[in-house]
Formats: structure tokens, sequence, C-alpha cells
């Protein structure tokens, strides 16, 4: 089933950083998953984090507030 | 404690580079190395103690602390407090407002924690006892938790709900107590120990280009300005270099690395140390990019009130400061 993650993010270092990763991941491993950064503050409000960025996968916020590594990305997406 | 360092850099610089002491290149050379390396260690220890408390005191324990507990006008102080030891990133700072505000947070304690943020950190604090002691950075540390404290209550006064955006208007009226439980993380420090470290070493990779130029700016100055220059015009006496010097800084903006260098030596050529801190606390904690996303969710006149009582407060401080110090 294709994954839906989602990289929440007003658009500050980190959060691109973040994307980086992410895009890295899914296609070094061949992921069947979709991307989307989310930039919108309403949007990201709605998922209920106080600190960006923030992975959500599946609809659930999976990492806030850091950027992860590619080990612990795969391992969330496994 | 330093003893080590101050030998290493008069080894490296005196006889492995085979410069002779006294001279002007040499002179500036062993003030860097010794500067950078001493500075580098602080900032390791400062970031990575700040990593650890944070670890166990995150963001939404934070605010779900504060809006749980009835706190008798405590909450303002430890609202600051909070902020001391939260990482602050100005993108940040919008998600954090909106979940202060949706947990039912005053307005006016969210700002104690949003002053307090940028204003004490683990960064200016690491920089802070490498180039003034420990003395002045606790002055620092403990005049920016007060700062936060009586602008927030200050803020709280003024009742400002009524400028916010719209729609966090809205987020406000539907505010609730005590929402979701916060799952806290259960990990021994061990486990958590990989995380902090590498947070350590994205904060520093951020930083030490900024506090490389500083310090070699700093490091020029100090060889090229004569003694008490400043003295001349930036006197205790002088009623306008205070509010002079904070507004400013408002409008600058760096991470307080680049700047605390440059800044200590002009104390160190006469600039009074209470003009230099409110000129500090400008430069940190008030910057126009977090205005810019401060729009999203408060009005013009809203960030205008923000910024011009912190930068009253700051001023006040920087006058309390010459006149105590």
């Amino acid at each position: 089933m294709t994954k839906v993650i989602k990289v929440l993010g007003t658009g500050c270092p980190k959060c691109q950083s973040m994307t980086g990763v992410v895009k890295e991941v899914v296609f070094e491993h061949q992921i069947d998953a979709t991307i989307e950064k989310v930039e919108d503050i309403a949007k990201i409000m709605e998922f209920n984090v106080m600190t960006t960025p923030a992975l959500v996968i599946d609809n659930v916020i999976a990492i806030k507030g850091r950027v992860p590594s590619k080990e612990e990305v795969l391992a969330l997406l496994k | 404690m330093f003893d080590w360092i101050q030998n290493s850099a008069d080894w490296l610089v005196y006889e492995v580079l085979n410069l002779k002491e006294g001279q002007h290149l040499a002179e500036a050379l062993n003030f860097f190395i010794y500067d950078t390396t001493k500075i580098l260690i602080l900032l390791v220890i400062v970031i990575f103690l700040m990593g650890i408390v944070n670890s166990y005191f995150p963001i939404d324990k934070v605010k779900n602390y504060l809006s749980r507990n009835k706190l008798y006008g405590l909450e303002y102080l430890m609202a600051s407090l909070f902020g001391v030891v939260t990482p602050f990133c100005s993108c940040s700072s919008v998600p954090l407002f909106i979940g202060f505000v949706r947990g039912g947070i005053p307005l006016g304690v969210t700002f104690a924690f949003l002053i307090t943020s940028p204003l004490v950190n683990e960064v200016a604090i690491g920089l802070f006892i490498g180039l003034f002691g420990l003395k002045t950075t606790m002055i620092y540390v403990v005049s920016g938790i007060l700062l936060g404290t009586v602008s927030g209550i200050i803020l709280q006064k003024l009742t400002l709900e009524r400028f916010l955006t719209p729609w966090v208007k809205e987020v406000l009226a539907n505010a609730q107590k005590d929402q979701e439980v916060f799952t806290a993380e259960k990990q021994t420090l061990k486990q958590r120990l990989p995380v902090i470290w590498s947070e350590v070493r994205t904060i520093l990779k951020g930083v030490i280009p900024y506090v490389l130029v500083g310090i070699a700016i700093g490091g020029f100055m100090h060889g090229y300005i004569p003694e008490g220059f400043f003295e001349h015009y930036m006197n205790r006496d002088n009623l306008f270099a205070v509010p002079i010097a904070t507004i400013l800084a408002v409008p600058m903006y760096s991470n307080a690395s680049g700047i605390l260098p440059v800044v200590q030596v002009l104390v160190s050529k006469g600039i009074p140390l209470g003009t230099a801190i409110a000129f500090m606390m400008g430069v940190v904690g008030l910057s126009l990019p977090e205005a810019m996303l401060l729009k999203k969710v408060m009005t013009f006149k809203l960030i205008a009130i923000f910024f011009g009582v912190v930068t009253l407060c700051i001023i006040i401080s920087g006058y309390a400061f010459n006149v105590f110090l």
C-alpha cells in the first residue's frame, strides 16, 4: 500500500533538510510512498504539533521538532 | 581552569609557528586560538547539558503543565524559565504560539515564554561564560528571565486578545484545557544521548562560522582600537546611549554568536556593560524575521505593542545595569 508521508514545516532550513532526508530514503529503498510538504500554518496546526519540522506518516505524527537520521526514517517506513 | 588552553596556544604560536612574543600578529593569533578553543568547549558543554534538560521537558509537557496547574501568578515566571531550557528556532514560534493558545494558556504567559526563549538560549549562555565570565552570565540569565516575566505580565494587563488575527481568535474561542494526554517517550538517558548529541552537532555546525568570524573581528579590533576609545561618547552619563543601542539592535538578526565576541571587545574598550547588554538583548531577543513570522497570528498593531513593551523593558534594564554594575 502506498504510504502517505507529510513533512510539516513553514520553510525553515531544518524543514528543508528533513524533506531531503525523507526523499533520499524513499528513493534509495524504492519505497512506495507519496511525499507532501505542508507549509500552510493553519494546516500544520491541524496536526497539533508545536515544533517544526514534523514528520507525519499515514496521518500519524512520527517525529517532531528535529531532523531525523536516514536510518530512523527507514525504520519508521518499514 | 583554562590554563592548559593558554599553554597550548602559547606553544603553538611561539614554538611551532616560531612567532615572536609581543608581535602584533603573534598576539592576535594567540588570542584567536585561545578564545575559539575555550568558547567551543564551553558551547559543547552548555548545549549538551541543555539538551539533556530539554529531552526530559519537551515543549508539549511544558504546555500541559502550564495549562493544567493553577500557579497564582507564578505562571509567568515558570513560562519564562521554561523558555530558557527550550531551544528556540524562530520558525517554530508560530506553531508554538498556537499550541499555547489552544491549550488555554493566557496570552501574557505565552509572551513570557516567547520572549525568554530566544533571549536566554544555550548558545548565548555558552558564549557569555567564555567571553564575560560566570558572574556576568548569571546577571544576563537572571535579568533575561525577569524581563520575560515582567513583559509577560504587562502584556497580559493590556488585554491584547482583540488584536489577534481572525483565525487565531477562533482557535482561542475553542481553547480547552487539558486535552490530549501527552505520552512521553519512555527512554533511558543512554537511549536519549545519541539524539541529544546529534542536536549538539547540528547547533554547533550552524553557529561555528559566526563565532569564528566574530572572534576574528574581535581579535582585530582588540589590537587596533585604543583603550577607552568609546568612553568618550558612550559613557554612563550619556542618557541616550542605552536607547540608541537597543533600537539599533532590534532589527538586527544574528543568533548572538557573531555579535557577542565583538561586543566583548567593545566593553573592554570602554562601552558600559549595561549599554552592551541592552544591545545584546535587542539583537538576540527581537528580530525582523520573527516579526514577519508572527504576522500570521498577530495584527501589525499587536506586534508593534509586543516589540514596544519588550524594547522598553530592555532599555530600562540597560539603565539599571549601568547604575548598579
